[in-house]
């Protein structure tokens, strides 16, 4: 592996010794979380063809740690939605965003997902915000691959950062109750 | 299971009665999307299964319905490309280009040559990425990822070369009334040099891995097949139909934007399963790639790109801060006070799936009337039902992405 | 020999007389107009016909004229094709605004019965003898027609385009 260049994250600021390293739980979590998240593909038009351009070999997503694209929304942690999400949709967007185990996050790729862009209509909704809580928000319509990879790289470093008492903090609690989701 | 899944008064909750009773075998309802991953798009089926097989479906779309029709009546004709843009984001120059060829059609505008020829360059290179697209994405659904690796890389150049003459990537949103917004850059045409170097002896792999792969042809052989009586009756067009042995082309039926310089054959199938349609999309790519040669070679001399129409075709920004002729024409083009005469107009183009037909009534006022479009996904994605019965859960979704229904196009 | 559009006019005045009329081409379709009633048996003719064999729907879609008299509020349009001859014709009918009303030729061509279908959603045109009309494209739950004219295009209740962040109401508070 000498030869190889591959770029190892950073370790966490702490307390090296001979034989210990002492740091914080929170960064260590975040770090792991950050450099593992499992992409949920919610794409439902225009922006999901580029997020499979981002996932081919020429841009390649896997390279910050998201290889395994879960379908399943047990199993992933960040839900990546692409495209207009209509009324008749956001039930069903919902849904899967309630079957999503915590920590979760939510990054709405282009505009049509951040605020129903060029689609001012009656069967739109004009932004995903108005059913679930969004992290990130990804502009373009559609975004360029390397708009979707700054978005993730984004919430990589909103991972690293939060705590791991957030998701029982009443903040959080009042945040998704605001959602009507427990 | 079935009756928890059920309202009691579908139309399924009597077979599973019936069946029950017949020989006391167990049917079960299966929900296949509307966010399956293996769907590529938002397709709801309510599948009646026997084991692993399919009785009925009964599917549900309108998922992504964005009201495009609602959007064209309330926008002026230049701001109703972009949503074409939006309907099949597989091949948007396609759609862009029919929107223009059905303004041109009712303004009576010739263009010149050279952007024809243009057009049908950037035409035929986005059948190739929609092609490209549903065949390797066929692949994936039959377990073969590589291909789809591989191939991807070449609709990134492609991606490059509408880089180079537009801007734009995916949504294109290319072309102007007579012509293009600009003439192609020498880049563009070198681009294009190297993807027709680079590309056949990638897709010649591609197709290699593919055509005589034991796995594959289990696969796709006699799946999903329908023959050409069913499909005409369906309302298929494109190359869902040509693979069940219709030769019927819009490029030959209707030549538009001089596809009649050009000789290519119109490839046809036999048995219209998934095999064929996956064989003719091949095809096709190598007449689209041939036609592009042809036109780069016929190419007329000369830069001409658009057609001297200063009604409907924007000045150059230039022109518009110096000269008040030009600043008069921008300010009538971008307000939309341009005259547009009363009547109505079809015109069809051959998109990457089938017909696009645009049918559009306008009353002389700055916006269509009415804009319908005819789009070949919804038409043909009701026969899918029908398709599949009787088929494997997994041969569903392998005839889905053989059929190559759009989500953008499906609900408009 | 191709089919010309006098051949077209004359084979339809012979069979349906005045009940098929306005025969024009307009730009490069020929086009003519029935009433509602005869659509079927007019249909029925041009696909089946040894001469015509319009076997091919190509589209069908509504349109809204509110302005219009009351008889002639909405259009039902058909494009047909004949893919031997290589020649299209287009169809009018023209329904009544209150209640609009037509026979579905969902029997006869398979593919009209979506088209159907996204018809009624958008118009709330009823096609008699259809075997499933319901909504498509929308919601079940919706009971507008979203496509008519007097329904507003945009979404009543988006919050960010308040007037006053805009600047457009004088009191601007």
């Amino acid at each position: 592996m000498s030869d190889s260049n591959i770029n190892m994250v950073a370790p966490p600021e702490g307390v090296v010794g001979e034989g210990y390293f002492a740091t914080k739980l929170n960064d260590v979590v975040g770090l792991a979380r950050a450099n593992s998240l499992w992409p949920l593909p919610f794409a439902t038009s225009c922006c999901g063809i580029e997020f499979m351009a981002t996932m081919a070999s020429h841009y390649d997503l896997a390279r910050f740690g998201s290889e395994r694209v879960s379908f399943s929304p047990r199993q992933a942690d960040m839900l990546l939605v692409m495209g207009t999400i209509s009324k008749k949709m956001a039930p069903i967007l919902r849904q899967v965003y309630e079957q999503m185990a915590e920590p979760r996050w939510v990054i709405a790729v282009g505009a049509c997902a951040s605020s129903g862009g060029v689609f001012d209509t009656y069967s739109v909704l004009q932004g995903i915000d108005k059913v679930i809580p969004v992290d990130v928000y990804v502009p373009g319509c559609p975004p360029r691959p390397e708009q979707i990879v700054d978005g993730v790289m984004r919430l990589q470093e909103l991972v690293k950062s939060e705590s791991v008492r957030r998701r029982s903090s009443p903040e959080y609690q009042e945040l998704l109750a605001s959602y009507n989701i427990s | 299971m079935s009756e928890l899944l059920l309202p009691p008064e579908h139309r399924y909750a009597k077979i599973i009665k019936e069946k029950l009773n017949e020989d006391g075998s167990e049917l079960s309802v299966l929900n296949l999307g509307p966010t399956h991953p293996a769907t590529h798009g938002i397709f709801q089926n309510i599948l009646l299964m026997d084991g692993e097989r399919i009785l009925e479906a009964e599917p549900t779309i309108g998922y992504i319905h964005r009201a495009f029709e609602k959007i064209a009546e309330n926008r002026p004709f230049y701001q109703i490309t972009p949503l074409t843009d939006r309907m099949n984001y597989c091949s948007s120059p396609i759609n862009n280009m029919g929107w223009w060829m059905t303004l041109e059609k009712l303004l009576n505008i010739e263009v010149p040559k050279r952007a024809q020829y243009l057009r049908v360059i950037v035409m035929e290179l986005a059948r190739i990425t929609d092609h490209l697209i549903c065949n390797s994405i066929l692949g994936v659904d039959t377990g073969a990822y590589t291909g789809f690796l591989y191939v991807f890389q070449f609709r990134e150049k492609i991606y490059e070369i509408y880089e180079e003459i537009c801007g734009a990537r995916l949504t294109t949103n290319m072309g102007r009334i007579g012509g293009f917004e600009r003439d192609w850059s020498p880049a563009a045409f070198e681009k294009l040099d190297t993807f027709l170097k680079d590309f056949p002896a990638a897709w010649k792999e591609f197709e290699n891995l593919f055509e005589r792969n034991r796995i594959f042809l289990d696969r796709t052989v006699n799946v999903g097949a329908i023959s050409a009586e069913q499909a005409m009756a369906y309302g298929f067009t494109g190359p869902n139909l040509r693979a069940a042995g219709v030769d019927y082309d819009v490029r030959v039926a209707h030549p538009y934007s001089s596809y009649e310089d050009f000789d290519f054959i119109v490839p046809v199938g036999k048995s219209g399963d998934t095999y064929d349609r996956f064989c003719v999309r091949n095809a096709e790519i190598w007449e689209s790639l041939s036609i592009i040669r042809q036109a780069l070679d016929k190419m007329p001399a000369g830069n001409e790109y658009h057609a001297q129409v200063p009604d409907y075709y924007l000045p150059p920004k230039e022109d518009v801060y110096n000269s008040m002729e030009s600043l008069i024409y921008h300010f009538k083009i971008v307000m939309g006070e341009v005259p547009v005469p009363v009547a109505e107009i079809y015109h069809p183009v051959e998109g990457g799936n089938g017909e696009i037909g645009f049918y559009l009534v306008t009353d002389g006022s700055r916006t269509p009337y009415r804009l319908h479009f005819r789009r070949p996904c919804f038409i043909y994605y009701q026969a899918y039902p029908e398709m599949i019965k009787g088929a494997l859960l997994s041969d569903a979704i392998v005839i889905l992405s053989s059929l190559n229904v759009i989500a953008g196009e499906l609900d408009a | 020999m191709a089919l010309e559009n006098t051949q077209i006019q004359d084979k339809l005045t012979e069979t349906f007389s005045s009940s098929v009329f306005n025969f024009q081409e307009e730009r490069d379709i020929f086009s003519v107009e029935t009433s509602a009633d005869k659509i079927t048996a007019l249909i029925l003719f041009l696909k089946n016909d040894a001469d015509l064999r319009f076997h091919f729907l190509t589209d069908l879609c509504g349109v809204h004229y509110p302005d219009n008299e009351i008889d002639r509020q909405f259009a039902i349009v058909y494009h047909l094709h004949n893919w031997y001859e290589n020649k299209r014709i287009r169809i009018k009918v023209y329904l009544n605004g209150e209640k609009p009303e037509i026979k579905s030729i969902s029997n006869i061509f398979l593919s009209s019965n979506w088209m159907e279908r996204e018809t009624y959603d958008f118009y709330g045109v009823n096609f008699i003898g259809h075997p499933q009309l319901k909504r498509i494209l929308n919601m079940d739950e919706m009971v507008s027609f979203p496509m008519r004219k007097e329904f507003p295009m945009e979404d009543s209740g988006r919050t960010d385009k308040d007037d006053r962040f805009f600047g457009r109401t004088t009191t601007n508070c």
